[in-house]
């Protein structure tokens, strides 16, 4: 739900209030409960931990209920209306927990898993029945018969099916859906041999028949939402943890009302207003600055790595950082309209391209359906012939080989191997958000990289700083202690570990936008922007330092890259991927990390549009591209690679286009999981060969009429048994 | 064979009553924080009643 469409615009004002309340708003007009305020725990692990929480959150006055799950590491606290999130983290904070706010809003889905539940009851009943019948079966096959073999014939019907007709609901329902858009999917023979076996079993039964197959129509049922069972929970875990990510953003803006700044909902912001941006704070809307200076990051939206100046008159956009000095916006666009939510829309336009994407179940489906019809069917028009019109023999075996090649195992290949798969991809910190992205990053051949942020990361470090002279180097310590700019605190962080002592400069002043100057003793002191400073601009990332009239020194600056950014540029280069770098940031800059990181192919100064048009070309001539970015300016790229990643430090739109998120900061595990999705594809390919192997064997069997209740079961037990297994062999 | 006039009955029974309590603790959302509640049983605060 966190990621549902953005096209369709909203059909009530409040909903564009609230951004997306997913199904609660929309289909259950629920009792108006006070909002409860979710807050992320990354840090508790034990039950001292639930306790400690819980105790200090209700130290708050005002909180009538609190309540932590360790398993989700969160807490769900009812507040009094006046009590606000920041407070209680600041007061579990004092109690030494680390916490985060969560957007309620964007948690929906996680709350509420009643798809997960649903499915839980139906495999319940199912199993349950399956268990009673399978017993009353195992006397039938042991050799009951007449009056016994009947009752039990009878029992075992009672039982089977109000359970068939319950637990098989999902299947009916999408062979309804599939039926009536005029196509054939794997649920259609899936409900046929349901409904045609209960029905045959009941007439066999009535005729005091010797076979009866509610034992497998059962098993069918039961094996089959197993598959669909781990279907939706690894696709319900792997949503839960991409809403959290999303959840942790929580928009909020500073308007000016009267003077005063209110924090409000960045969703309640309109053209007109007045918001306030502080340093280090992300711009939350379009708009043009009307008081202040200061510097902008825009390296999210376009990949640049310099943080060009900005003062009033400047046009600002949404998902901006700005760095020094505070600003006063007057908004422009807000909401659905800001230039990021528009590339946002587009990116949607895009991704439902790839939705044409074939799975391999899909085609195993397309080819299978209509052969088990077929069979079925000839099985029927055969012994009709052959046994001159005897109905009740023909029927027995169209159903017994309905349900011989029904696609038991077929429903467990793909589920359980992505199951095993994804879990184990969890643990090394990738999330795979898309149920077909495992398949399709196991055809990836070519790997192409956004630059910053991405390879690096995003936080630049002094180059030389140890080539200044003594004084100079105390001089811009003093000074870079004074500013927030991650300039400044790059070569602050360098200057403390280098052992330097700082300078006793007086009078120190942040000019927002400029620099920062001092007096040492009696010469004036800056360090900053170039032409502020009275220095030539250098091309590449720097700031620069005078001392009175003397020659301004530039310290230059480097993005370090990203952990395990070398080793997993090496590992692919090893696997014989190509590989490519394209980024906005100017050539020398770009040229200069290519070659140190070990890639040749680079795109530099590349808009989005380009960096989307290169991924084009690439796939036109036949590469499936894998595409690693973080910024607004990849989302078209992202969302135009046959598969695309993004590490969790990305922009919420980057995230959204990607089908794979990388939890953790170092790029390493990214060989491992094109190893492992390679792994995935080839389990999923043997375990259609295994299933296919058992239907070549038992088709016959089927269509010759030997088949008896008891080999269907066998069948049917045997091949789920031997998929489920292989498919573990993944982890 | 009188027996199972009896026994079967009693075996769909007792099998009943477990798949009803397994219907109880899914309904009363005991599956929502497996973790959680693994600590909490052992948990030494006092209280009169489990918390919701």
């Amino acid at each position: 739900m966190a990621y549902a469409d953005p096209i369709h615009p909203a059909a009530c004002p409040a909903c564009i209030a609230v951004p997306d309340t997913g199904d609660v708003a929309r289909h259950e007009q629920a009792p108006i409960e006070r909002p409860r305020i979710a807050l992320s725990l990354p840090g508790i692990h034990c039950a001292g931990c639930i306790s400690g929480v819980e105790r200090a959150l209700f130290g708050v006055p005002g909180v009538a209920d609190a309540r932590v799950n360790l398993t989700l590491k969160r807490a769900s606290v009812d507040a009094a209306p006046g009590v606000s999130a920041d407070r209680l983290i600041d007061v579990l904070a004092g109690a030494g927990y680390e916490a985060h706010e969560l957007d309620a809003t964007a948690l929906s889905a996680t709350e509420t898993d009643r798809g997960g539940r649903d499915l839980a009851m139906r495999l319940a009943v199912a199993f349950f029945a399956n268990m009673n019948v399978m017993l009353l079966s195992v006397s039938v096959w042991a050799g009951a018969a007449d009056a016994t073999r009947d009752m039990f014939h009878w029992l075992s019907g009672a039982i089977a099916i109000p359970a068939v007709i319950f637990a098989g609901v999902p299947f009916y329902r999408s062979a309804w859906s599939a039926l009536r858009a005029g196509r054939l999917n794997m649920d259609v023979p899936i409900s046929l041999a349901l409904v045609l076996a209960l029905a045959l079993s009941l007439w066999e039964t009535r005729a005091s028949g010797h076979h009866a197959y509610f034992d497998a129509a059962l098993s069918l049922v039961f094996f089959l939402l197993l598959g669909r069972y781990l279907d939706h929970k690894t696709r319900a875990s792997a949503r839960s943890a991409a809403e959290e990510l999303t959840a942790l953003e929580v928009p909020k803006a500073w308007r000016v009302e009267d003077g005063e700044e209110v924090e409000v909902y960045a969703a309640e912001l309109a053209p007109g207003d007045t918001v306030r941006v502080r340093p280090g704070g992300r711009v939350p809307v379009d708009g043009r600055i009307v008081e202040g200076s200061s510097e902008i990051d825009r390296s999210l939206m376009t990949g640049e790595s310099l943080p060009v100046y900005a003062g009033p008159g400047h046009a600002v956009s949404a998902g901006e950082v700005n760095l020094t000095g505070p600003l006063s916006l007057t908004v422009t666009a807000a909401g659905r309209e800001t230039a990021l939510h528009r590339i946002a829309d587009l990116v949607a336009v895009a991704e439902a391209g790839r939705a044409n994407y074939n799975s391999l179940a899909d085609r195993a489906a397309r080819a299978y359906a209509p052969v088990v019809h077929f069979l079925a069917l000839a099985a029927f028009g055969a012994w009709m012939w052959i046994s001159g019109g005897d109905l009740r023999l023909s029927l027995n075996i169209a159903v017994a080989t309905l349900i011989i090649t029904c696609p038991c195992a077929l429903g467990l290949a793909v589920p359980a191997v992505t199951a095993a798969a994804s879990g184990r991809l969890f643990r090394q910190g990738l999330l795979i958000k898309d149920g077909t992205a495992l398949e399709r990053l196991a055809e990836v051949d070519t790997v192409v990289f956004d630059k910053t942020g991405t390879l690096t990361m995003g936080a630049p470090v002094p180059e030389d700083f140890g080539d200044l002279p003594e004084t100079e180097r105390a001089v811009a310590f003093r000074l870079a202690q004074a500013s927030a700019h991650p300039l400044s605190r790059a070569l602050a962080i360098a200057a403390a570990e280098g052992g330097i002592a700082p300078a006793p400069v007086e009078d120190i002043r942040e000019v927002p936008g400029y620099g920062v100057e001092g007096r040492l003793g009696d010469v004036p002191v800056r360090l900053g922007r170039a032409a502020w400073v009275g220095a030539t601009a250098a091309t590449s990332t720097a700031t620069y330092l005078r001392l009175g009239n003397g020659v301004p020194h530039a310290i230059r600056f480097v993005d370090g890259p990203r952990p395990g950014a070398t080793e997993a540029v090496a590992a692919l280069r090893a696997a014989g991927k190509r590989i490519a770098l394209v980024s906005g940031d100017n050539c020398a800059a770009v040229d200069a990390f290519a070659s140190r990181i070990g890639i040749e192919e680079t795109l530099s100064e590349a808009l989005p549009e380009d960096k989307a048009a290169y991924v084009q070309r690439l796939a036109e001539n036949g590469h499936k591209v894998l595409m690693v970015g973080d910024g607004l300016n990849d989302t078209a790229a992202l969302a135009a690679a046959h598969v695309s990643l993004s590490p969790s430090s990305a922009l919420d739109a980057a995230r959204v286009a990607s089908d794979i998120v990388l939890l953790g900061q170092s790029l390493a595990p990214l060989a491992e999981a094109l190893r492992t999705a390679v792994k995935a594809r080839g389990r999923i390919k043997e375990n259609f060969t295994i299933s296919t192997i058992y239907n070549i064997v038992a088709v016959p069997i089927a269509l010759l009429g030997f088949a008896t209740p008891f080999a269907a079961a066998l069948a049917m037990s045997t091949s789920s048994i031997t998929v489920s297994l292989n498919a573990l062999r993944v982890r | 064979m009188e027996a199972l006039a009896y026994l079967i009955p009693i075996s769909l029974f007792l099998g009943g009553v477990g798949l009803v309590a397994f219907f109880w603790t899914m309904k009363s959302r005991q599956y929502d924080d497996p973790e959680g509640d693994r600590h909490r049983i052992l948990r030494d605060d006092y209280d009169d009643k489990p918390k919701r």
